[in-house]
């Protein structure tokens, strides 16, 4: 297997503030393949859209990346001073926002905003510029990209302008793009196309996808793997089929006992007791401990690392082969 | 958009109208004006012959008609101190209020933007805390006591400028100007400091506090994440977006700044239509008084419909909302 496009290594972010430290993200690791659609899910607060915001490296004051690396294509970009990351930013890294509504800068034509991004990264004259603005638009399926570049943001439905947002962020060809949350500001029906729009432009340009959500739907449709994160932690990481159908972690099984399926006639759906703690309150051994149905009392003092388990790994001591007997 | 400006400038015609009803009356408010023609001595019916002649004795909604009438065409009637046509000594002493208010406001602006922007960036080093400190300075200070301790640091201690007048004038036309004289530029100096020092810090603290807002929205973001230069996304994203209401403070604030000139033109003795102005209530001047009234809110309503022009050209989404009304 060829080297991943994005590698994190137990990343660490942290909150300073005036009373104490906080840390969002507490020891993620995972890799994103080439043409690789990861999807990471989890409870508002769980540090998704964090881990997003670290590996683009717009994390700003108070937080900090506290420790751990961040390789793309083999290069490390987590130590880079701030001008050689903003060279990175929208060239080979891609980011697209939650809220179409408001990425867009108001005051601007479409098109000059392709163009000025097009020209910060890549060394094209205005011409040039512009006609790779309108084969961007019309390759994010704007209809008459010609005519509609010199028009405005508000002069664009919602799902449009997530597909402008789209064009802006892969429009100097990125190796992995972070979509956080892209569809959650849509409707269902647009939802659908924005999905498979950005799961055509992975295959295409073998772009790799992090994909930030708490929609297990997404996930399912978009992804080849899942993330499942929990308190800044990553809980369980595997390929999409294998965490939908048989999840390992305690979180991960009610996570999915909570979606609703047409084929099976549930009347009540599965609920997970209690809520996340805070980052203030984080207890010690695994975070998840209060809600879980299966806690016994090493979860309590010893924090449970990631292990393999078939082509799952789970950070969870029922699965540790030293601890099997004991759990209850 | 045509309709839309036709239709603020029919309202703004609306308000002239209206300032023009508290203007006449001002000349009934203050006594027969016939008195203040004749002499003590006048008979009745010489009087009467007066009051004839000048109409009036004619309806008070004709009389304004006519007033109004004569105020379009500014015809002020004359002045009862100079004894000569007001609105030859408003010409006269015009180009010196707005050539003051005119520098006071670039005065304003330009150093109130680059404060601000450097105060909104910069937020943490100690020349962004001394302009907030100036600022507060420059907000709570009275106008005329600015004036005057600029008069005794700049003109009695130190002699560099002149506290007093405008200097040298050349003569354009209709139009004196002291912009192309030494001396002229000079006396310019410190008027204009002290008019535009509380604009200056009043758009100082507006562009830093609406930067401050723009930097944190989301289309900022998406800017940074899409690696523009912080160049860009300072000066061609956050500033454009800073400036719609900058652009309304600003232009309103030409508006008291002309009114304003009053204190400074007397602190330093410049000749312009406020120091007229004073000089006219001194002197009960009604004629003058009106007609400065009348000019005043000339200009207000002017800039009112020039700044409302404007947001149309800085932001494209009122120009659709515009060309489909509601």
């Amino acid at each position: 297997m060829s080297e991943p496009v994005l590698s994190v290594r137990n990343l660490k972010v942290e909150f300073v503030t005036r009373r104490d430290t906080l840390r969002a993200i507490d020891g993620v690791s995972f890799d994103i393949a080439k043409g690789e659609v990861l999807g990471v899910v989890g409870e508002s607060g769980a540090g998704k859209s964090v881990t997003g915001l670290a590996v683009i490296g717009l994390i700003d004051r108070p937080g900090r990346i506290a420790g751990g690396e961040i390789y793309l294509s083999g290069m490390r970009i987590d130590n880079l001073p701030p001008e050689e990351l903003r060279r990175i930013r929208g060239k080979r890294i891609g980011m697209i926002f939650q809220d179409p509504l408001t990425s867009l800068n108001p005051l601007y034509r479409i098109g000059d905003q392709l163009v000025e991004t097009i020209k910060t990264h890549l060394n094209l004259s205005e011409t040039a510029a512009r006609k790779r603005a309108i084969d961007l638009l019309a390759e994010v399926g704007i209809p008459a990209p010609e005519k509609r570049i010199d028009a405005y943001p508000h002069e664009f439905s919602g799902g449009m302008r997530q597909r402008v947002v789209i064009a802006l962020a892969i429009c100097a060809e990125p190796e992995l793009i972070i979509a956080d949350e892209p569809t959650t500001a849509l409707d269902v029906s647009v939802q659908a196309q924005i999905i498979s729009l950005i799961k055509r432009l992975g295959r295409d340009h073998g772009t790799a996808v992090m994909l930030v959500t708490h929609d297990m739907g997404v996930i399912a449709e978009t992804s080849d793997r899942v993330a499942v994160m929990y308190s800044g932690r990553i809980a369980e990481i595997g390929p999409v089929r294998d965490v939908v159908q048989n999840p390992l972690h305690p979180y991960a099984k009610g996570l999915m006992g909570a979606i609703p399926t047409l084929a099976s006639d549930t009347d009540r759906l599965v609920q997970i007791p209690g809520s996340m703690p805070r980052l203030s309150a984080i207890p010690p051994g695994c975070p998840f401990n209060p809600r879980c149905a299966f806690v016994f009392d090493r979860c309590r003092v010893e924090r449970p690392e990631p292990v393999r388990h078939g082509s799952q790994a789970v950070a969870c001591h029922l699965y540790d082969s030293t601890a099997t007997e004991t759990a209850a | 958009m045509l309709a839309f400006t036709l239709r603020r400038a029919i309202q703004a015609i609306g308000v002239m109208i209206a300032v023009g009803i508290i203007s006449f009356s001002m000349f009934r408010f203050a006594g027969d004006p016939v008195n203040q023609i004749v002499s003590l001595d006048t008979p009745a019916a010489e009087r009467e012959a007066v009051r004839k002649s000048l109409g009036l004795d004619d309806p008070v909604v004709l009389q304004f008609a006519r007033y109004f009438g004569n105020a379009a065409q500014f015809k002020f009637g004359v002045s009862y101190q100079f004894r000569q046509p007001v609105s030859n000594l408003l010409m006269e002493r015009m180009p010196a209020t707005l050539e003051l208010a005119a520098c006071a406001t670039v005065f304003a602006m330009v150093f109130g933007i680059l404060m601000g922007v450097y105060s909104a960036l910069k937020r943490d080093t100690w020349l962004a805390k001394v302009f907030q400190a100036v600022s507060l300075i420059g907000i709570s200070l009275p106008t005329f006591l600015i004036g005057i301790l600029l008069i005794y640091l700049f003109a009695v201690v130190l002699g560099w400028l002149p506290s007093f007048g405008r200097g040298d004038v050349v003569r354009l036309g209709w139009w004196t100007t002291g912009l192309l004289t030494v001396s002229g530029l000079k006396a310019l100096i410190m008027p204009s400091v002290t008019l535009g020092l509380f604009q200056m810090t009043l758009i100082m603290r507006l562009v830093r506090a609406e930067m401050l807002e723009v930097l944190r929205t989301d289309y900022i973001r998406f800017a940074r994440a899409r690696g523009l230069t912080t160049r860009a996304i300072h000066f061609g994203h956050a500033l454009r977006n800073t400036l719609v209401p900058v652009i309304t403070v600003a232009g309103l604030q030409f508006g008291s700044v002309i009114a304003f000139a009053i204190i400074t033109e007397t602190v330093f003795q410049w000749p312009g239509m406020g120091l007229l102005f004073v000089q006219a209530v001194q002197n009960v001047d009604i004629p003058i008084m009106a007609a400065y009234l009348l000019m005043v809110s000339l200009i207000f309503v002017t800039i009112n419909l020039v700044v409302d022009i404007l947001y149309t050209v800085v932001d494209p989404r009122l120009r659709s909302t515009l060309r489909r009304p509601t």
